[in-house]
């Protein structure tokens, strides 16, 4: 691209706009990339797949706590990241992060 | 397919004229979790109809027989038997719950009186054996009618024991466990077409099993990096061929697909055929991976082709060529301008089925809004239908449903923000002979029918 000033500028813009007006995939795109500017780079690489590969709900274990309380006497544990759902690498699970329990199994109700 | 619906249609033309034939299930608001379907499948045959739900149940519905007495019930589909397949169980290694949530029921060719079903969670396949008990032995020597035992020395005079009648009993015993082959999450089972082995496919895995053996499985493909920092694509869903018991295909997140063929080498990681679509560079963005992710694989029932389901569409691919599919279907291209929305509200990730008519002339698919969308490939016309309480009168006509795109909404029509998008419709099952529909809205399963069927 060579740098020609103002004409190759414009050019460009009008590229753009063409894009934006021709694609609402690359509209939306734009959309998002405005709400989370850091989003990452990769799209639909590792960070997703590494998400997909963990899914499930990561309980309490009282011996990940009382070694965490141990080493960090007079710190904070880390707090649950606010979504819960996310394994992180430091994060230990408290009582207070636990969801519900589930209820107890009944007959499903499309046998009823 | 037939237009708005009412008025006959003409003999012999192949337009479908859906019909509400029955709804299962709960009425109220409040969706327990545990009702979710999370999967439909009908045998063989047709006669029975299987749902996996979010709780670890099954059950399954049986096809009635249509008798004079009872003109109406046409072929109704009632509950046969139902029971748990799976239970929460717990990772202690790793403090992760495994969840309890059916992934997938796929049923065996039927070779005795009993039936056989595979079902699966996300770490344990199990096969279970449903079988009818409608005869009772009674005139036991050694015990009385309730079940105690008689006293020897009181036993004066033998006989033989006969066989009575009895209200039929359906029983559902689990006959094989396997267990403990998968390190991540099992999308997909298949039954091979030598009735003795089948596959089960997790993101990174396939094994084969032989039905009998539930202490080994073969690894047949593997995926997984050596460095799990260069992992770029997960396996998403895998079949065996119909008809080729050498021949399975396993789709990708990144939209492709590749059929490997197991007499060319033990591990198959390396494929016969890939198959992949061409895209154009310059309409890349940042969903275009994510939308490509294809989220069902089905070969037809010739075995000739092969359909994939992604976010946006369906595509039909010929076996025989891999550069591009023969057909592309729309399903809901109006939301390619919602991407973003969707992408933060998770539906992005959504993973829509698809299903082959027995005659391989029909595809369908679900969509949101409880909408579900037919493609009729000789006609090449397709409709849109939904699955709603509203539309529930016995034997009442689907009328075809359409969503605005632009700014002018005409009556009848529904805009594409007023879409419900917590209403997915993401398993389907059709009948392998008859144009019988099943269809999974939430915690409801609806039943179709064809009028001329």
């Amino acid at each position: 691209m060579s740098a020609e000033g103002p004409e190759a500028a414009s050019a460009e813009e009008q590229k753009e706009m063409e894009d934006k007006v021709t694609s609402p995939e690359k509209a939306e795109e734009a959309k998002l990339k405005a709400r989370y500017p850091h989003l990452g780079q990769k799209p639909g690489g590792s960070d997703f797949l590494r998400k997909r590969l963990q899914k499930g709900q990561k309980y309490f274990d009282s011996g990940d706590y009382n070694m965490a309380k141990a080493k960090m006497k007079n710190k904070q544990l880390p707090t649950a990241a606010p979504e819960k759902t996310e394994v992180t690498g430091d994060h230990i699970p408290t009582p207070q992060d636990l969801p519900q329990r589930k209820p107890s199994l009944v007959t499903s109700k499309l046998a009823g | 397919m037939a237009g708005a619906g009412g008025g006959g249609c003409p003999a012999g033309s192949n337009d479908f004229q859906w019909c509400f034939s029955q709804v299962k299930g709960a009425v109220d608001e409040d969706v327990a979790e545990a009702d979710i379907i999370s999967t439909v499948e009908f045998n063989y045959s047709g006669d029975l109809l299987a749902t996996g739900d979010k709780g670890g149940r099954v059950v399954i519905f049986q096809r009635e027989q249509e008798s004079k007495s009872r003109p109406h019930s046409r072929g109704e589909y009632n509950v046969y038997s139902t029971f748990q397949s799976h239970e929460p169980e717990f990772d202690y290694l790793k403090s992760l719950e495994i969840e309890e949530k059916i992934n997938k029921i796929r049923w065996l060719p039927q070779q005795n009186a009993a039936h056989f079903l595979l079902s699966t969670n996300d770490k344990t396949i199990k096969l279970w054996k449903i079988s009818e008990r409608d005869k009772r032995a009674e005139g036991y020597n050694l015990k009385d009618e309730d079940g105690r035992l008689r006293d020897p020395f009181r036993i004066t005079a033998l006989r033989v024991p006969i066989l009575k009648p009895m209200d039929l009993m359906v029983e559902a015993s689990p006959r094989r466990i396997f267990a403990n082959a998968h390190t991540y999450h099992i999308n997909s089972i298949s039954v091979n077409s030598d009735h003795e082995t089948y596959l089960s496919a997790d993101d990174l895995r396939i094994n084969l099993w032989h039905l009998e053996i539930t202490d080994r499985s073969f690894n047949i493909v593997d995926i997984k990096p050596a460095n799990m920092e260069e992992l770029t694509e997960v396996i998403t869903a895998a079949e065996f061929h119909p008809h080729q018991c050498n021949v399975f295909v396993y789709s990708s997140s990144k939209g492709t697909i590749r059929l490997c063929d197991m007499r060319s080498s033990a591990l198959c990681d390396r494929h016969s055929k890939f198959f992949e679509e061409p895209e154009d560079p310059s309409s890349r963005s940042f969903f275009s991976e994510i939308i490509s992710s294809i989220s069902d694989v089905k070969f037809s029932h010739s075995g000739r082709y092969m359909m994939t389901r992604d976010y946006l569409s369906v595509k039909v691919w010929d076996l025989n060529m891999e550069s591009r599919p023969v057909e592309t279907h729309q399903v809901h291209e109006y939301l390619r301008s919602k991407l973003c929305s969707l992408y933060e509200n998770d539906c992005i990730f959504d993973k829509f089925e698809c299903c082959w008519n027995g005659s391989d002339s029909a595809i369908m698919t679900g969509s949101y809004n409880n909408f579900f969308r037919m493609f009729d490939r000789n006609t090449r016309r397709d409709v849109t239908l939904e699955a709603s309480r509203e539309n529930s009168k016995p034997r009442a006509s689907l009328k075809p449903r359409k969503v605005c795109t632009g700014g002018k909404r005409k009556k009848d029509e529904i805009s594409v923000d007023s879409l419900d998008f917590n209403k997915k419709i993401l398993h389907t099952a059709w009948h392998p002979m008859e144009n019988i529909i099943a269809v999974a809205a939430t915690n409801n399963l609806y039943i179709f029918q064809d009028k001329i069927n």
